[in-house]
């Protein structure tokens, strides 16, 4: 069964062939398979990085003098209030589900998502939100500029007095985002659930597909409270409603209920499927299985659960009264206990293994550090004495960079080189992979840290000027973001190159253990010849027992 | 991959196999199931909104309004209550494959959501409060506007299958149409039931 040729596979009569057309013209069709949506979503969201990165180069070209000189005040909220944006709903949310897209029903061996053209429409309306977001440069009064939280009653202001300002066109993007989402984690989790291939108990599922269950689990039960936050708002905003707006009676503070009450669960809609692809590929390339595979599979679960609990920690400041704070200082604490269990069981799985320090392991590895380093500062920022201290300065800026470049974005890095022979049928250069990881590693740490030692001593975040004895730790920070927006050129000279001319990837390069290895590279439309029958746990690393059993008789 | 065992046990299982993935019905309802659940939090987090203006603002009820008038609600909303009972006629009289009784409970149904409708608009004409009259006439407009909206849906879908059993044949393999409409009925009913309680009820 390894190697079939693609052509040899023949699907079952009866069953209906999914209408790809076939080569790259199919990523700009309306396909209903998931792996082409999968690739959709990775390629939409790469792109959008792209643009999300563009602005913070600004950013941080700004901020290289004390003085505000480069861009006025204007462009400046602009682009900060764009880069969060788009980073968050544009690159981090899209480009996970497109690895959960393309690897899920892999993973579980299944022919296709629950809701193929369900699927389908949730991803076309990730460009709608792009062009929407782009759009609110070139309405009058320019993009929205009150941040990515869009707190009121800044985020209610209209000086320009038209109706449809960049504010209203943003909340439409996060409003139609949500709906996809909401779409996408209806299909995540029936197809999880329900679409196992025999043999697969939940138990048996890979880490990867736990940390999607959890993840999509929140957005089910998250995601409403932002819709419904952002409707009032854009009601208060257009037609003068009073929910928020103290000059009407409203309460701008309920606003940041509705707001955090998903936006920190969010959190762990990135970084639990992040999770998910360090627990797929430290295994691999240590030769070991999983450490304590079961509590792993566990706390991804109790980490959604207990996130939907802490969301008034980014509220202690917000006149929040004190026993409440010191609910939800011991709560937001208590997530690090699930978040620890994991990382000491990827370093027991790393300890003592047989590494190979291929570029999707220098990723994780990179990535891992940087959690650590993350998790520490997040601790600090639980407490409320630290927090009330450096709240809105740099050190939170710092904090939650270490989490979405250091850890999310070299987490996608390590995802994209991993899988990308699978994807691709083809092998990435290796030299050039390393030479992005190292270039990205110092510029993450040259970018983010100083930003540590900035917000200590006090700098605000989200200025444009500042005073000169901040002048050193910025410069320095600068030159990180340069040295890591030059990162991704290697990145993407390697990517367009071997997918083009790259040399042919053998069914399971890594001698990786899971059903995806077992397909060809890349893999038929549907899938699998035969539903595969499981018969082990995953990660039997070093051990004997196979994973699948072959099929036979099986009941079309 | 390249030995494989093949035991008798996972023989017989994978004749169960046709179950996993192909059970289409079975998994529309599931996620139809999920997509509720998730919808009901967008509900409940508005009646959360609700609960804390009322509970925290001084001056709730806008100047020169009493309160609401209960009483027509409160026919329209046993009305609403009763048609959740009608449209679990129609499911059952499908299932008897009585197609007639199906659509003329089914019509029943429909005219009682749009009275509802129809009851609510009348209302919405007499209140002496507007949709931007401070958090209380936005709360109000917004949790009966959007409660409206998917009684409308509700109708629509109700119409929608109403038609389609005029088309031979449709009924017969799979109900998910059927099912996930009354599913969504109810849905509506309960929201509503909370909703007249919060509103009307504690005043
Ligand atoms: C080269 C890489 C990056 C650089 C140089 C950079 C720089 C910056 C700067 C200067 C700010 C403004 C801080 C402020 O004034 O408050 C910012 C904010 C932000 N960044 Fe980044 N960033 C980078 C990558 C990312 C990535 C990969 C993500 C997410 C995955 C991200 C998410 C955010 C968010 C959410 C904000 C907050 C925006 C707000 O305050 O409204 N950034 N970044
Ligand atoms: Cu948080």
């Amino acid at each position: 069964m390894t190697n079939v040729p693609i052509d040899s596979l023949s699907l079952p009569v009866g069953k209906p062939q999914h209408e790809s057309p076939g080569g790259w013209k199919q990523y700009f069709s309306f396909s209903t398979d998931h792996k082409v949506i999968g690739i959709q979503y990775l390629v939409t969201a790469f792109f959008f990085f792209l643009v999300g990165g563009i602005f913070a180069m600004i950013l941080r070209g700004e901020l290289i003098t004390p003085e505000a000189d480069l861009v006025d005040r204007t462009v400046y909220n602009g682009m900060f209030t764009m880069h969060g944006t788009v980073m968050l709903f544009l690159w981090t949310f899209p480009s996970l589900v497109g690895f959960a897209n393309y690897l899920v029903p892999l993973m579980i061996g299944a022919r296709d998502m629950a809701f193929p053209r369900l699927n389908a429409v949730a991803f076309w309306m990730v460009p709608v939100v792009g062009i929407l977001l782009m759009g609110s440069f070139f309405v009058p009064g320019g993009p929205a500029q009150a941040g990515w939280w869009a707190y009121p009653p800044v985020s209610l202001q209209n000086p320009t007095g038209n109706l449809i300002n960049g504010q209203v066109l943003w909340l439409l993007a996060v409003a139609i985002s949500g709906v996809s989402s909401i779409m996408g984690a209806v299909n995540f989790v029936t197809t999880i659930v329900k679409m196992r291939a025999p043999g697969m108990g939940f138990f048996r599922m890979p880490l990867f597909v736990w940390a999607v269950l959890s993840a999509q689990i929140i957005q089910l039960f998250g995601l409403p409270a932002l819709t419904a936050g952002a409707v009032m708002l854009l009601l208060d905003l257009t037609v003068g409603t009073g929910f928020f707006n103290p000059a009407n009676g409203g309460n701008p503070v309920m606003f940041q209920h509705y707001f955090w009450f998903y936006s920190h669960p969010a959190v762990y809609v990135i970084i639990l499927p992040v999770f998910g692809i360090f627990s797929e590929i430290f295994p691999v390339y240590s030769r070991k299985p999983l450490f304590g595979y079961k509590v792993v599979a566990i706390s991804s679960l109790l980490i959604a659960v207990v996130s939907a609990i802490v969301w008034v920690h980014h509220m202690y400041v917000s006149g929040t009264p004190a026993w409440m704070r010191l609910i939800f200082m011991l709560t937001t604490m208590f997530v690090s206990v699930p978040t620890g269990i994991k990382v000491f069981a990827w370093v027991a799985t790393i300890w003592g293994g047989k590494l190979r320090l291929n570029t999707p392991m220098l990723f994780a590895l990179g990535g891992l550090i940087m959690f650590v380093f993350a998790g520490i500062t997040g601790i600090m920022l639980s407490s409320v004495p630290v927090d009330v201290h450096v709240n809105n300065t740099y050190f939170v800026v710092g904090h939650f960079h270490y989490v979405l470049f250091g850890t999310v974005t070299m987490g996608l890095y390590a995802a994209i080189y991993h899988w990308f022979p699978k994807m691709t049928g083809r092998m990435y250069y290796e030299g050039w992979g390393k030479l992005h990881f190292w270039l990205s590693f110092i510029g993450t740490n040259l970018n983010f840290l100083p930003m540590h030692p900035l917000g200590l001593q006090g700098m605000l975040r989200r200025v444009s000027s500042y005073a000169p004895e901040y002048e050193f730790w910025n410069i320095i920070a600068s030159l990180g973001a340069f040295l890591l927006g030059m990162s991704t050129l290697p990145f993407i000279f390697n990517m367009v190159v071997s997918w083009m001319q790259g040399e042919k990837a053998p069914d399971n390069p890594w001698r990786a253990i899971g059903l995806e290895w077992l397909v060809s590279s890349p893999p038929p439309v549907e899938n699998f010849e035969e539903i595969p029958i499981v018969i082990s746990e995953p990660y039997g690393y070093g051990k004997s027992e196979p994973l699948v059993a072959e099929a036979h008789n099986q009941a079309q | 991959m390249d030995s494989y065992i093949v035991s008798e046990e996972l023989q017989n299982h994978s004749h169960h196999a046709g179950e996993h993935g192909h059970d289409e019905e079975g998994n529309k309802m599931f996620g139809f199931i999920v997509f509720l659940l998730s919808e009901s939090v967008i509900f409940l987090s508005f009646f959360a909104g609700y609960i804390v203006y009322k509970l925290t603002t001084p001056n709730w009820l806008p100047p020169g309004v009493e309160g609401l008038e209960v009483r027509e609600p409160a026919i329209n909303t046993v009305v609403l209550v009763a048609s959740s009972f009608v449209i679990y006629l129609a499911e059952r009289a499908l299932q008897r494959h009585k197609l007639w009784g199906f659509r003329l409970f089914l019509l029943a149904t429909m005219a009682m959501g749009s009275y509802f409708l129809v009851g609510q608009a009348i209302e919405w004409s007499h209140l002496a409060f507007g949709f931007t009259t401070g958090t209380f006439g936005g709360m109000f407009y917004l949790l009966t506007g959007f409660h409206g909206l998917h009684v409308l849906t509700g109708i629509l879908l109700q119409l929608m299958i109403f038609i389609r059993s005029f088309i031979p044949g449709n009924y017969e393999s799979g109900h998910f149409g059927v099912n996930s409409t009354s599913l969504f009925w109810h849905f509506v009913d309960v929201i509503w039931i909370v909703l007249f309680v919060l509103l009307y009820i504690w005043q």
